[in-house]
């Protein structure tokens, strides 16, 4: 008997809602559009005067109003990455027409990723403490900066009262969030709220961030976040993730609604201390996420790239990928590169991303790159998107540390249907 | 075949005693930990007293590097997570990295080392726009808490799943009990669980004063966490960390380990009503333990003893007592309950590891620690909270719960160490 109720048997896990909230847009189908037509999010920071700062380009969510896609008194008690989280759930919700009201409470669980916190929320607060004394700090810094004010949120919004989890891996926390729900699908829950929001541009996360020495300077938007070529000089800092619903096949049955695809397999691991002179995990572990999913490498149709932007970062994934898959052996693409790089809200982004690129039979390219760097023996998709009809994609992520990260998704299998109706029409074939 | 895991080594790093030797004799004592902050200067603050660790980092063996690097909480977890590697006896060079994992647990991660550097960039506060041109080249690793489980992990080796677990006030169980589904499911062989917090500066003194959650009862530090007391008035503000070695069981076996407990339970659940207020009749919590019971294949008798959130919050200790007795019916009034947070306070996301700690040991022992500073009675807090005196007893198995902001409710079941007897056939 199991002391964390996990079953013997595996569990078919499906996803079948997504709420978006990026640079590329508010909704899915916004963020859809904007990825096949590569139309870029990242531009010059507005939200403050990043002028005295070398690092100027990052990816904003633009339009993005709290006090209309949040419940009022959650816009005060809660930090912007926790809004996000509650404007992309609301959408998953919708999207997989989940009642939670209808539905075991216990059975339902929620999973999310976070980097660091409620960072600007945290950034005034320390101010007035610092500027004014403890007691001009306000009452909601306790539920709004710390990592799980948004599981905590979800939860108590949607009346979700199963096992909660807040996930925190740096850049790879979104798939573990994945994997993790996929875990409590297989310890009695039916279904999951998951994924990852980050929320960072503020001047305090900006010099934070700009201390790993891999956020890329200058102004250019379109000459900033170039990965797996010799211009490449770091990545952009974006805003923004994704929500997703995963639940039991079972359950997706007994619902009847259809779904985007099915998680097929998970692993994780951590690259040794630098100065242990042991390899990095990455080969390792997609090794092990196809042995989990039951594939040989020739059944992956294409790689959702980390991409990290950061030239020795690049090399080291192309040559995993080229070890795993041979030279140019798989399509590899990274639309990451019109958001920049979401924190806890990217590899969720990169999933939800991939789930409608299989949906819709479409390999989107990665836009900016146009050459690669002779290092990076990839297939690398540029240029414009591959009508090419995957049905399996593999989805990397890595974060600062060593933190690594692999899930394999497939296109709704037998016994699911996949999303009946396409969710955008009228797309160029 | 069933994989169950043991925990076979501890490490400790808590208020009033580094390593479980010192940690066990402040419990048994009955000791308290709690003072005057010394960390920085809390006049002004309403709350001017915790349960501080007396910690130097290079007397537990840290290097320049290593003290420079990490922040306050990362050291706690390292020298808790080293402790607990050589108390285990394994050796993990002769483990395949791949199959040791690490889940550690922290509620507010390096807040430490995020606002000292902060004050800094900022110049006191007056600048939104902080200056980017102070290097501060660890700064990035305080704002992203799983900094500390790359430590703990580069400690052991490990390159299996690594996860840095941040659920509030529930951290420290549901890392634990993230560990022991990592071995469970077959994903890692070995696995460094645990917590750490070091929530001991301005700004999380702050907000929980804002909110006060945290005692005033300045003039009195020794006596001021008084779980279950009539008197009660907050909790006092602690830090420290716990981490423990989970192994595969057999596998335990196999090398010769003298395993201090078995992980029998383990679940989690959200009373979905408020981020910081818990409703009297403790419901969520109670269906925690029940599910934890159930997995357990345990009844409310079975349980020896209990180990309380026991936070010291007129709210908490009400809600909890109502769910012991819902969960446990009859039972909950003949199993003793305790709360060390009487004695080394709330080290927020810590403290789940350190109180599971305190349960290993209380198996070990076989005996209850107590609940310090309970000397008022509650009318709705009657149960047997084993106040200010320790108390040999046999323990079978010991049930610990904690309740976290955001609505978390978690609960685990030790056990003694059961005999390998499936294991053994099959050997035969």
């Amino acid at each position: 008997m199991s002391a964390t109720g996990i079953r013997e048997e595996r569990t078919r896990a499906v996803v079948t809602g997504i709420g978006v909230v990026a640079p590329t847009g508010v909704g899915t189908h916004q963020h859809w559009e904007s990825v096949l037509a590569g139309k870029s999010g990242l531009g010059r920071i507005t939200r403050f005067d990043p002028s005295g700062y070398p690092v100027q380009v990052a990816g904003e969510v633009p339009g993005y109003d709290a006090a209309r896609q949040v419940p009022g008194r959650l816009v005060p008690q809660s930090d912007r990455f926790t809004h996000f989280a509650i404007t992309a759930a609301a959408a998953a919700l919708a999207d997989a027409s989940v009642d939670p009201s209808a539905l075991p409470e216990y059975e339902m669980a929620v999973v999310t990723a976070s980097s660091s916190g409620g960072t600007e929320f945290g950034q005034h607060e320390m101010e007035r403490l610092y500027q004014k004394g403890p007691s001009w700090v306000g009452a909601y810094q306790s539920i709004a900066w710390f990592y799980a004010a948004s599981t905590g949120q979800l939860s108590i919004r949607h009346g979700m009262r199963g096992p909660c989890g807040v996930l925190c891996c740096e850049q790879a926390g979104g798939l573990d969030a994945l994997g993790q729900a996929w875990r409590l699908l297989r310890s009695g829950s039916r279904l999951a709220l998951v994924g990852g929001t980050d929320a960072s541009l503020c001047p305090y996360g900006l010099v934070a961030q700009m201390a790993t020495g891999c956020l890329a300077a200058g102004d250019d938007p379109a000459r900033a976040y170039l990965p797996f070529t010799t211009a490449a000089h770091g990545f952009v800092p974006g805003e923004g993730g994704a929500l997703m619903i995963v639940e039991s096949a079972e359950s997706a049955r007994q619902r009847g609604v259809g779904s985007y695809g099915e998680l097929l397999g998970y692993a994780a691991g951590l690259d040794p201390r630098p100065d242990s002179g042991r390899p990095r995990v990455l080969a390792a572990v997609i090794r092990r996420a196809l042995r989990d999913a039951g594939l040989t490498s020739d059944q992956v149709d294409v790689v959702f790239a980390d991409a990290a932007g950061v030239r020795e970062q690049d090399e080291a994934e192309a040559q995993a990928i080229a070890d795993v898959f041979g030279p140019g052996g798989v399509p590899v693409t990274a639309p990451k590169t019109l958001t920049g790089r979401l924190y806890a809200g990217g590899a969720a982004l990169d999933t939800a991303t991939a789930l409608l690129a299989l949906n819709h039979g479409i390999v989107p390219h990665t836009a900016g790159p146009d050459r690669l760097a002779a290092s990076c023996e990839i297939d690398l998709v540029m240029g414009w998107p591959r009508h090419i009809r995957p049905r399996t994609a593999l989805v990397l992520a890595r974060g600062r540390g060593g933190f690594t990260s692999a899930l394999v998704v497939a296109r709704g299998a037998s016994s699911t249907s996949s999303k009946s109706e396409p969710l955008v029409k009228g797309l160029p074939a | 075949m069933t994989r169950r895991a043991t925990i076979t080594g501890v490490g400790v790093v808590s208020p009033g005693g580094i390593g479980r030797d010192a940690y066990w004799d402040l419990l048994s004592a009955g000791r308290t930990a709690t003072r005057q902050i010394s960390l920085f200067d809390a006049s002004g603050f309403r709350s001017r007293i915790a349960a501080e660790c007396d910690f130097d980092p290079f007397a537990r063996g840290l290097s320049s590097q290593e003290v420079r690097r990490m922040d306050r909480a990362a050291q706690f977890a390292v020298v808790a997570a080293r402790e607990a590697i050589g108390d285990s006896g394994i050796e993990l060079t002769a483990s395949d990295p791949s199959r040791v994992g690490v889940s550690i647990g922290s509620a507010v991660g390096c807040t430490m080392g995020l606002e000292n550097e902060y004050a800094v960039l900022s110049d006191g506060g007056r600048d939104w726009l902080v200056d980017h041109r102070y290097r501060v080249p660890h700064l990035y690793d305080y704002m992203a808490p799983s900094t500390i489980a790359v430590e703990v992990a580069w400690q052991a080796g490990a390159e299996g799943p690594v996860a840095l677990i941040s659920t509030g006030c529930t951290s420290g169980l549901d890392a634990i009990g993230h560990g022991v589904q990592l071995i469970e499911e077959g994903t890692a062989d070995v696995v460094l669980a645990g917590a750490a917090d070091a929530p001991l500066s301005p700004i999380t003194s702050a907000c929980f004063d804002a909110i006060k959650a945290t005692s005033p009862n300045n003039g009195d530090p020794e006596h001021a966490s008084r779980p279950f007391d009539g008197r009660r008035d907050g909790f006092v503000l602690g830090e420290g960390a716990a981490v423990v070695v989970i192994e595969e069981a057999r596998a335990a076996r196999e090398r010769g380990a003298d395993p201090y407990a078995e992980v029998l339970g383990f679940a989690g659940r959200s009373n979905a009503f408020h981020m910081t207020g818990l409703k009297p009749d403790g419901r969520e919590m109670a269906e925690a333990i029940r599910t934890a019971m159930g997995r357990a294949r345990l009844d409310p008798s079975d349980i020896d003893y209990i180990n309380a959130h026991g936070s010291g919050t007129k709210q908490n200790d009400r809600h909890e007592t109502a769910a012991f007795k819902a969960s446990l019916g009859q039972a909950a009034y003949e199993t003793p309950v305790s709360s060390i947070k009487s004695m080394i306070g709330h080290s927020l996301g810590a403290i789940g590891s350190l109180e599971v700690v305190a349960c290993v040991l209380a198996l070990r022992h076989q005996v209850v620690p107590p609940t310090a500073n309970l000397s008022v009675a509650d009318p709705e807090c009657d149960l047997d909270y084993v106040p200010n005196t320790a108390r040999e007893s046999r323990i079978r198995h010991v049930l610990s719960v904690g309740s976290g902001f955001g609505g978390f409710q978690s609960a685990i079941i030790l056990g003694q160490p059961r005999p390998e007897r499936a294991a053994a056939r099959s050997a035969a």
